[in-house]
Formats: structure tokens, sequence, C-alpha cells
């Protein structure tokens, strides 16, 4: 199963096991557009993924598909079977307004069925996790974008799921709680293990973050381009200023624009 | 106090004086229209009569409301859990709504064979509309992606229920409460007058109805007094329980803050 994928910027090199697998899937909405044609990728184990593409290519359908939360027309997924091994993260923070910081983060592990003490207890760890301890008993309209987007990150986490899919999180943001967020992302994704498949429509962020993009093109969607960013981690601030980050940048951007290009002429 | 609750004040006791004033000046008999120190005096004399109707009154305003609390909270739920129920039933939630209650309080009556049932049916067939359609929309009002994430984490129906729409209808439901609030009382004052008498004890609308035969005027006044302080009174208690219940979190709640 160790298909290699030919790109511009070399062979992607993927950790071996794969953890999601979609082959040859494609989505049609009832109102009869087609979301994704014949989209094929892995993701290994604990891999960085970005999926970078143009609004509206089917990057948060695929993700949806990858979740379990919509059904392929045709193809197959394969994803982890357990109910909390995987965490997801909405655009917005998508917090319950009703329930304070905590609760929202304990929320998995209330339908979980987890004793009160224990939900609690992880909620707790979880949150300070993502740097808001003192939070804990803050409502969510107390709370700025960016500490929202970390309750939501924190919630996503709090049942140690095997993936996490993210849905251009940050793209609501200011750059500096971004710029901060994705470091603090980064660190997350090395302590906790994770795999993670993030959804952006922003060339720089899906650089600085991932070990390997996979650029989709719209209508339908569908993946024109994979290759890696061998750029080793920690990666810091000096990383985004680097001549090598903004090398990376340009590349990406040149397939991006590859991409692109093949869609209008098929359009 | 702030300028807000003392401007209407104001205005209030301008108006009184005024009235006191023109009712002196002009020389009218308190048969044609009392000034309000003669409707006050009436309140204190004829308490020991008025009080057991606004009790009365009082009482079948809330059990209705509360009647209506249930009974529309309850369909409610069970039109937001299935589609084929509200497309069956909510029609006839409408056609209760829109025919007036005058026109159908003296059938209810003949039905009920019981004044005191007749009236605290026709009072909640008033107040439940407003609390049923809210919630109702309370209910669907909830955010598509926390909708995706308890699907995510394989909570069902009754659970998606119980931590994210009943929550997420509160608000609607404590709106349509407010208004509910008010309908129950003018249901209960309505179907009093439709069925010309009280029970075993008369309400407000009976006594006005008596004081109106006599040609008591400065009675009808306090009777009406009473009748609008009960409506306001109930309206500031449920304005005050919505304020309590949302205060932390919802926006409303929040603007009346600032």
């Amino acid at each position: 199963m160790d298909r290699s994928h030919q790109t511009g910027a070399g062979i992607a090199a993927r950790p071996s096991g794969s953890i999601v697998s979609v082959r040859g899937v494609s989505r049609t909405f009832a109102s009869g557009v087609q979301a994704l044609g014949d989209v094929t990728l892995d993701v290994g184990e604990g891999e960085f993924l970005s999926v970078l593409g143009p609004s509206g290519c089917g990057k948060t359908t695929l993700l949806r598909l990858i979740a379990g939360l919509a059904q392929p027309n045709s193809g197959k997924v394969e994803r982890p079977a357990g109910r909390n091994e995987i965490g997801f993260v909405f655009q917005e923070p998508t917090l319950m307004p009703w329930a304070t910081a905590l609760a929202n983060v304990a929320l998995p592990l209330r339908l979980a069925g987890l004793s009160r003490a224990e939900r609690l207890r992880r909620a707790g760890e979880a949150l300070s996790g993502v740097g808001l301890a003192g939070f804990e008993r803050s409502y969510p309209r107390e709370l700025s974008g960016g500490m929202k987007m970390r309750v939501s990150i924190a919630r996503a986490l709090v049942t140690r799921p095997r993936l996490l899919l993210m849905d251009e999180p940050f793209a609501a943001l200011d750059e500096i709680a971004r710029h901060k967020l994705n470091i603090d992302l980064l660190t997350l994704w090395q302590r906790e293990r994770v795999t993670v498949v993030f959804v952006t429509h922003s060339v720089f962020e899906s650089v600085f973050l991932s070990q390997r993009i996979a650029i989709m093109s719209a209508r339908p969607g569908r993946i024109a381009a994979e290759f890696a960013i061998p750029t080793p981690y920690p990666r810091d601030e000096a990383f985004r200023t680097s001549a090598d980050y903004a090398a990376l940048c340009r590349q990406t951007s040149q397939q991006l624009a590859a991409a692109m290009a093949v869609e209008v002429q098929a359009a | 106090m702030s300028a807000k609750a003392i401007a209407p004040l104001v205005l209030g006791a301008l108006i009184l004086v005024l009235w006191e004033q023109a009712v002196r000046l002009l020389a009218i008999p308190p048969y044609i229209l009392p000034g309000p120190l003669v409707i006050a005096r009436t309140l204190v004399d004829d308490w020991a009569l008025l009080a057991p109707s606004l009790w009365v009154t009082l009482g079948i305003t809330l059990e209705a409301l509360a009647a209506a609390v249930v009974i529309g909270g309850l369909l409610a739920i069970l039109f937001s859990l299935s589609r084929w129920v509200e497309l069956s039933l909510f029609p006839y939630a409408i056609i209760l709504q829109v025919t007036p209650i005058v026109a159908i309080a003296p059938l209810i009556i003949i039905w009920a064979n019981n004044v005191d049932l007749s009236l605290l049916i026709c009072a909640w067939l008033v107040a439940f509309f407003p609390i049923l359609s809210n919630t109702i929309l309370g209910l669907r009002s909830v955010d598509r992606n926390l909708l995706s994430l308890f699907e995510l984490y394989g909570a069902g129906r009754w659970r998606t229920l119980l931590h994210l729409r009943l929550p997420a209808a509160l608000p609607y439901f404590l709106g349509g409460l407010r208004i509910s609030g008010g309908l129950a009382l003018i249901g209960a004052v309505v179907a009093e007058f439709v069925a010309g008498t009280g029970g075993n004890a008369s309400g407000l609308a009976w006594r006005i109805l008596e004081a109106g035969y006599q040609l008591k005027v400065p009675r009808m006044f306090a009777a009406l007094v009473l009748i609008s302080a009960t409506g306001i009174a109930i309206f500031l208690a449920l304005t005050l329980l919505s304020h309590l219940l949302l205060r932390r979190w919802h926006e409303s709640a929040l603007a009346a803050q600032e």
C-alpha cells in the first residue's frame, strides 16, 4: 500500500501505517453539486497533514467524510473506529454559550458517560494544556476569539483522540493570535502524539505547520498535488522569517496556482 | 434609580394630578369619571370584597400559565422529535390560536359543565400558543456545528435534546413565557366576562360587571387597577426570572446590563 505521490516538490515521505485512508471517494449534494470527485488520500499515524485549497473546493466536505459526519456517494473511507478517537475543531469555536469553559471541554467526556469527578479533572488538565488554567469558570462570551478557539481545541483533545480534524480553525483570528496558536498547536501535536488533518486556505499557515501538504482544486474537489515540507521540528518564529520558509511558500504557491490553472482550463 | 425608571414615574404622577384637577374643576360626578383619589379610597374601602376576587383571578391565571408551560413545552419537544407529529398537529394548534376566545368560550362553558374548569381552559387556550411556537423555534435554532459535534461523540436524540436543544431553546421559551403570562390573564378575564358569573367565588371580571350593573363606577375602576397591577406584576416576575436564568450567557440579558 506504499504508494508514493510524484509531485514537483519531490516524493512525499509518509510515516508507515496510515490512520486514515480515503479511496476514490466522491460526494454529490442533494442539489446536484458535485463537491468531491474521486479523492484518494492517506494520512499516516502521527502525521501533520494540511489540506490546502481555495474556498469552496470541498475541503470541509472531505473533513466531514473523514469524521464520519457525512457518507460518500462512492468510494471508501477508513478511519479510527472508536467513538472518542476523533476530535473535530470547527471554523468557529462552536462552544455552548450557556456552559463554562470547563463544562464545554468536559462535554465529550460527559457524553461518554464518565463520572463527574473524572471528567472535571481531565477537562481541567486539557484547559491547562492549551494555556487556559484559571479560566475554568469563564463563560465563552467573557473570552477573546483566540481563547475561545483554545477552549475548542482543548475540547477536541480531551478524549485523547488519535486523530484531530481541524477546519480552518484560525481563519477568523487576528494575525498575532494566529501565529501564537500555530506554535502552540505544534507543541500540542508533538506532546499528544496525535495525527492532525488541518484544512486551510493559507499557504503560509500550511507551510509553517505541516509535514505534508495536499493541494485541492475545486469543482469537483480533488487532490491536485501532494508534497512534503521537510523542515524539522520544533519550528518557531525564527522559521517564519527564514529564507527557507520563503522558498517553501513560493513553491507551494506555485503548486496551488498550477492546480487552479488546470481548474480554469477544465471550466 | 435611573432616569429610565424615573421618567415614566414622573409622567404617571403628572397625569394623575391633572386627572384629579380636571375632575374637580369640571365637577365631573364620580359615576361618570371618578378621580384617582376616589378610586384609591374605593380600593381601600372595598378591599374585603375585591381581595378574594383578586385571588380567584390570579389563581386561574397562574394555573392556566402553568398548564401552558407544561403542555406547550411538551408539545414543542414532541414536535421537534417527530416531523410527522408536527405536520399533523401544528395546523390545529394554529386554528386554536386564531379562533377568538370569546367565540369558543360559550361552548367550552357548556362542555366543561364547571365554571372554574371552563375559565381555566379558556385562559390556557389563549396562553399556550406563544410558548409552543417560541419553544419549537428555539429547539430548531441550534448551531449546526454543535449538532455535528454531538453526532461525532455518538450522543443520541435524547442526550442531544437534554444537553443541547433544551438549553439552546431556553431564551426563546422565556420570551414566549412573558407573552403568555399577559395572555393568561387576558384569557381568564375575558372568559369570566363571557361566563357572566364566577364559580363558587367570583373573579375581578365579575366584580366589574356587577359594579357596572349597580353604577358603582369607582369600584369598576378599582377592579381595573387590580387587573392591570396583576398583569404588570406577572410581567415583572417573568422578566426577573428570565434575567436570572440568562444573565451569565445570553445576549438579551447582557444588553440590559450595559
